[in-house]
């Protein structure tokens, strides 16, 4: 352990002794061998949870948007903030899936997996707000642009239409990522399940695989190329989101910050997410040979620099409200850190820029405890930066006889935790029928780092 | 190890992904023809009416002026329903014994008005005005049809926003000289589009396509 501390990025990023056989056994045997008591516990809630949003919902389609806290002037409030956040955290996947696989980066492989299927459940969270917050979300279809009979085109001047093109072209990429990525380790569950049921449900997924070399050519080439397409997405999909903002005139929204502070802040939050989801894991598990403390140490690092891209950008904020001589930027400013919101914005700088900067320390980022605890920090801060940005801009803008405040009701806060339910549920349910480590990418990492053991193992008959 | 699946599964799957594509985009194209065709739209499809009554007979064989009947076609957004009086200028001395005319009878005797059956209905959120269409050079026979040829009354457009929208946007291509509105035998000029976009000109015809000019 104190070495691991002098120099964690020198460790290898699986620990020394697995063979191939090894590694699809620890791996494959999650999902093939039973399950745990703590996996019915920890998914009974977060079921429960989404059943509260279903709740939310159902009353929200009968009653319409007027049984949340929103009103003029404050008519975006929790469910763009929550879509903000939730599309953010997607990003994390995408970088360790696309970016960090173009880089070769090797301590990548062991969290990809489960990285990208948490950009899939945030898109489909995130996706839902745009719609529960339409007053008739059975039209959500018009933001298609189709061939209808009304003989119009949705605004393809609307940052929300590009909205609607930004995420769906994230969401099905991710998917397509993620399910090429699977087809190998479908087969080989397909090849180890016992059930006849299981065997045909993972046959059916793999889609023929048999490993022959050609498979494994034309695997390998799709892979990379979708890791290609992905790429821009990562940038790409939360810059047109800051969009929504910066096209607007609101004093804090117009700004040509936004879309790398957008950016910068979707990384951070995605990681802390991905480090939300992975310790825990990790220790139910026991998968801290797979996910070593190098793994921590490297994303704690991407969470230390986006948190100073982000406070960078908070600095960037006050400074030009000041350098614009704007009356209304200075009187924002004024009104973030000393307004009626203002304890939000001293939690989202404790959050965002404060506690993270602990991050520095070797001896922070190598211990999994206080990295959750920061991780877990951060995710509230993002949320609550979210907040403050949508909801201070809106109920203080030019006229103060325009002002209003927003107060959320209990179904803002039922959608919005019924969305970490689903979101959460739906992590328990990968869990448990798909292998959340690639066993495929894992075999090669070994025969890499570790070609004597492997070498010796396949020598030995068994 | 034994087969999970027969061989045929390989067909069987490649047709699946491959048809999925056909079977998607077909249901998606059946989807966008039938919102247009008359099932949905109505148009082309005779309206039953209390009383049979022929525009074809009364215009074609009588003669009789639109605005004889939907008097506020010029002047108001409704072009107008006659009231039974109307009906009784000519039918009180006419087939005074026709069985098919009883209704008209009983409401003219009882001062009840004859409860006919909308063919033209615009929803309530499109506001719609016949007096600046006809004083601006859109003949009747534009939207309503050969009117004169339709022994029982439908409509003779879609009336969907693409089809309003298609003369909102080039005007020219419809309107006629304003003492042709209300001819049932006007036919468009082989030079149509230049005589329309002259008309344009001297009517001083706005080709309104704002979203508010319509939903108000």
């Amino acid at each position: 352990m104190s070495e691991q501390i002098r120099n964690p990025s020198h460790s290898p990023v699986v620990a020394p002794g697995y063979t191939f056989r090894t590694v699809t056994e620890k791996i494959s045997s999650i999902v093939l061998k039973g399950t745990p008591r703590g996996w019915y516990v920890g998914f009974a809630i977060c079921f429960l949870l989404a059943m509260m949003l279903l709740v939310a919902v159902t009353y929200l389609f009968i009653a319409g948007v007027g049984i949340w806290g929103i009103n003029v002037p404050v008519a975006w409030a929790f469910a763009i903030t929550n879509f903000v956040w939730w599309i953010g955290i997607g990003h994390a996947g995408t970088l360790i899936s696309a970016i960090l696989l173009l880089l070769r980066q090797t301590w990548r492989t062991s969290i990809n997996r489960f990285a990208e299927a948490m950009t899939l459940f945030a898109v489909a969270c995130a996706a839902l707000f745009p719609i529960l917050h339409l007053g008739r979300p059975y039209f959500a279809y018009w933001l298609i642009p189709y061939p209808s009979a009304m003989g119009v085109w949705p605004n393809f001047r609307s940052p929300l239409v590009w909205d609607f093109f930004a995420v769906t072209t994230y969401g099905l990429v991710s998917l397509m990522f993620w399910y090429v990525g699977l087809i190998p380790d479908l087969g080989t569950l397909r090849d180890r399940a016992h059930n006849t049921w299981a065997k045909m449900a993972y046959g059916l997924l793999a889609m023929g695989w048999r490993g022959s070399a050609y498979h494994w050519q034309r695997y390998h080439k799709s892979y990379f190329l979708l890791a290609a397409l992905a790429t821009p997405l990562v940038v790409s999909v939360h810059t047109i989101v800051s969009f929504d903002f910066a096209v607007a005139i609101l004093p804090g929204w117009h700004s040509t910050i936004f879309p790398p502070y957008f950016v910068a802040g979707a990384i951070f939050s995605g990681f802390a997410m991905v480090l939300t989801i992975t310790i825990p894991l990790r220790a139910f598990y026991h998968l801290e040979d797979f996910v070593t403390v190098r793994h921590l140490n490297a994303m704690a690092k991407v969470m230390l620099v986006s948190g100073l891209v982000v406070a960078y950008g908070y600095m960037t904020e006050i400074f030009l409200s000041w350098y614009s001589g704007n009356t209304f930027e200075e009187f924002l400013t004024q009104n973030r850190v000393f307004g009626p919101y203002a304890a939000l914005f001293w939690v989202l700088l404790l959050c965002n820029v404060v506690i993270p900067q602990a991050l520095w320390l070797r001896r922070v980022r190598t211990n999994a405890l206080l990295l959750f605890i920061i991780s877990v920090l951060i995710n509230v801060g993002m949320w609550v930066e979210r907040l403050v940005i949508v909801v201070g801009s809106l109920s203080r803008d030019y006229l103060p006889s325009a002002w209003g405040m927003f107060a959320p009701t209990a179904w803002d806060w039922a959608t919005f935790i019924g969305t970490l339910g689903l979101f959460f549920a739906l992590m328990f349910l990968f869990i448990r029928l798909l292998p959340m480590i690639s066993m495929a990418e894992m075999r090669e990492l070994v025969q890499e780092t570790q070609p004597h053991a492997t070498a010796e193992a396949a020598a030995k008959p068994e | 190890m034994a087969q999970i699946f027969h061989r045929s599964t390989n067909t069987l799957s490649r047709v699946t992904i491959f048809g999925a594509v056909f079977i998607v985009a077909g249901i998606l194209g059946a989807v966008g023809i039938f919102v247009r065709s008359p099932y949905v739209t109505r148009e082309g499809v005779p309206v039953v009416q209390p009383v049979p009554f022929s525009h074809k007979h009364h215009v074609n064989d009588d003669g009789i002026d639109c605005r004889y009947c939907h008097t506020s076609v010029e002047v108001s957004s409704f072009a107008g329903m006659p009231p039974t009086e109307t009906c009784m200028n000519c039918h009180s001395q006419l087939f005074t014994t026709s069985p098919v005319l009883v209704p008209v009878f009983a409401s003219a005797r009882t001062d009840m008005p004859i409860q006919w059956n909308r063919v033209n209905q615009l929803p309530d959120f499109v506001y719609f005005d016949h007096s600046i269409h006809v004083n601006k050079g859109v003949g009747c026979t534009t939207c309503h049809g050969q009117v004169d040829q339709m022994p029982l009354m439908m409509r003779a457009a879609s009336l969907q926003m693409t089809w309003c929208l298609d003369c909102h946007r080039d005007p020219a291509k419809y309107v006629r000289p304003l003492d042709q509105v209300f001819s049932m035998t006007w036919q468009p000029p082989a030079d149509q589009l230049e005589a329309g976009k002259k008309l344009v000109t001297e009517y001083h015809i706005e080709s309104k396509t704002n979203c508010s000019t319509c939903h108000r």
